[in-house]
């Protein structure tokens, strides 16, 4: 019988020839994940016996959600996660302005096909669109996996997801997980492996991969799964041609003796056919990222900040559709770009997309998770209506309880930055 | 052994995000007053103001969805709640309140039955619990999760077990 990606890379780490849903098993992962959280994490450590971390290479540490930090007591805690990580020697440590972890652990190469991650950061299943097992976990969990190295995880359930056809031009990725979150709900894939396959996938560029595999978080998902193309191979052969001049070979070798395909006849509990031709712009309404309308439903919301960043839509793709949306316009809303990484910054510089945005009228922040979780750098004021790429728009997301927050890809985003107004893009370009 | 509870009850979904704002996330982690002054800040001002050491949160589908910060688990302890009992959790949050010694049991029917200051009698050893004059089924915790939440959560237990 065919086993699914989720079992198989499960099982081979366990190693076990095969396992089933709903065992538990003994998980060692390749990469351990956290965050500005890694201070409350250590502290957690340090009330265990062990001195000192089991695998200190396993480790990715990155410094992105309180960057540069806004108080003393941020900048203290960024402090103490420095003296750690100088502590107990990892390696893979990344500082402010490197970056959201997610992006960045792609980019350097430090997650791959085939490769497990546990991380103390709910959008872990991230790199599954690199063909690997990323999952979220507590801060508790990760302070047990610095000491022990493992940690149980129960097989999940597979929802597959079969895409065909091809996104209608100024339709993204993040329009598809809106729709299937709409679809199945915020629980839809609660405790499930997300496998996306058929031949839509291979017309997904890498960073609409990203995107939709990040977002299956916003469904309760354990993890996301896109197979290894030529899409993702070349993509990675050039990162690690970039960021890893000294062993981008032997890294790469690596990653193609750990990739791991699905069987195509693998049972899973749950199939969808989705055509990629039907998918429509749709914005998220507060205070649900399953409450979705078609932005022709919103026309005419009134906004005060449009905001286009994160670890869902951050990157370069995202940044020259809002660039190409805001070109030779004036912004009647305030735009902040906040580029998923520094990588991203530079990329988004040479290619003058960050040329066109602040000609506009945008501002760019350092790259990072910015006002994201409402922590710092460009939080909402009482009564204000933000329109972002981001993946949730929770009450108080923001940091603020009496804000609004609509969810868009970041051309539906900056289209509305230059109307004051949700606004489709196409309605702005029919103007012109 | 059954023991009595006073019930807070909430709907479907509710997020770690109005358990416990984001924008705390690294100002507040430690403190347990403080923990205790913001819980549930953006989803029920009351509770924070009247909630008393034993009681008890019923909730709908998909209890603490979202983020993976543990203070959406570790405010409520720090209140002194006893249990979340929900139709279903979200799975980072389950993971979390067992792993902080937090009571967290799935019971399918349970929020329909709520009403805020409702008594809830709980048996934890038969899996059952009367809430408005019913009596309701959950699936017990397996012994080892049990075993987490009586040490008083994963670090705790770890320690005892000297694993590590
Ligand atoms: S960008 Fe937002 S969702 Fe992504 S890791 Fe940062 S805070 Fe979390």
């Amino acid at each position: 019988m065919g086993a699914t990606f989720s079992e198989k890379v499960l099982a081979r780490n366990a190693d076990r020839a095969q396992v089933q849903p709903g065992e538990v098993l003994d998980i060692t992962p390749d990469v351990v994940l956290s965050h500005d959280n890694s201070a409350a994490i250590a502290r957690l450590f340090r009330q265990l016996p062990q001195a000192s971390v089991r695998f200190p290479e396993r480790l990715a540490i990155t410094l992105d959600h309180a960057v540069p930090p806004p108080t003393p007591q941020h900048a203290q805690n960024h402090a103490d996660i420095r003296r750690f990580v100088a502590e107990q020697g990892i390696p893979h440590f990344f500082e402010m302005g490197r970056g959201i972890c997610h992006q960045v652990h792609c980019e350097e190469g430090v997650v791959g096909p085939g490769m497990i991650l546990l991380g103390a950061d709910s959008h872990s299943p991230h790199c599954g669109w690199l063909g690997a097992f990323g999952a979220g976990v507590g801060r508790s969990e990760i302070a047990a996996l610095w000491a022990t190295g493992e940690l149980w995880l129960r097989v999940p359930e597979t929802l597959r997801i079969t895409l065909s056809g091809r996104l209608a031009p100024g339709v993204m990725s993040k329009d598809l997980a809106l729709q299937l979150i709409a679809r199945l709900g915020a629980d839809g894939a609660n405790y499930m492996a997300v496998e996306f396959d058929g031949p839509g996938v291979a017309t997904l560029s890498p960073d609409m991969r990203a995107a939709l595999a990040n977002m299956m978080a916003e469904m309760g998902a354990k993890n996301a799964f896109i197979a290894p193309d030529e899409v993702t191979w070349r993509w990675l052969e050039t990162q690690l041609r970039r960021n890893r001049a000294h062993d981008w070979q032997e890294r790469l070798s690596f990653f193609r003796e750990r990739a791991l395909m699905p069987d195509q006849d693998a049972p899973c509990a749950r199939q969808l056919d989705v055509a990629l031709d039907g998918i429509e712009a749709i914005v998220a309404c507060p205070h649900r990222v399953d409450n979705a309308q078609p932005v022709s439903a919103l026309a005419g919301t009134r906004v005060d900040l449009a905001f286009i960043g994160t670890c869902t839509n951050g990157r370069l793709e995202d940044l020259a559709a809002a660039a190409e949306v805001v070109r030779g316009r004036r912004l009647r809303a305030r735009l902040l770009v906040i580029p998923a990484s520094s990588q991203v910054l530079a990329d988004a510089l040479d290619a003058g997309h960050l040329a066109d945005l602040i000609e506009a009228g945008a501002s760019i922040g350092t790259p990072g998770c910015g006002p994201c979780m409402g922590v710092h750098a460009g939080v909402l004021a009482p009564g204000e209506v933000c329109i972002s790429s981001a993946n949730r728009n929770f009450r108080g997301r923001m940091g603020q309880r009496d804000a609004e927050i609509y969810l868009a890809n970041p051309a539906v985003v900056a289209a509305s930055a230059v109307a004051g107004e949700i606004v489709h893009p196409a309605h702005l370009l029919a103007e012109a | 052994m059954r023991s009595r509870h006073r019930v807070w009850a909430y709907s479907d979904h509710v997020n770690t995000d109005v358990i416990f704002p984001g924008k705390y996330t690294y100002s507040v982690q430690h403190d347990s007053a403080a923990l205790a002054r913001h819980a549930l800040e953006d989803l029920d001002p009351d509770f924070a103001r009247a909630v008393q050491p034993g009681d008890v949160i019923v909730a709908g589908r998909n209890w603490g969805n979202g983020s993976s910060r543990e203070q959406a688990v570790t405010c409520l302890l720090a209140c002194g709640l006893y249990a979340v009992i929900a139709e279903s959790f979200a799975r980072i949050y389950f993971r979390n309140a067992i792993n902080n010694g937090l009571l967290a049991l799935t019971c399918p029917g349970v929020s329909a039955l709520a009403q805020n200051g409702s008594e809830l009698s709980l048996d934890l050893d038969a899996g059952e619990l009367e809430l408005a004059g019913e009596t309701l089924r959950f699936a017990p915790l397996p012994p080892s999760v049990r075993h987490i939440v009586a040490a008083g959560g994963l670090i705790a237990s770890l320690r005892a077990a000297r694993r590590c």
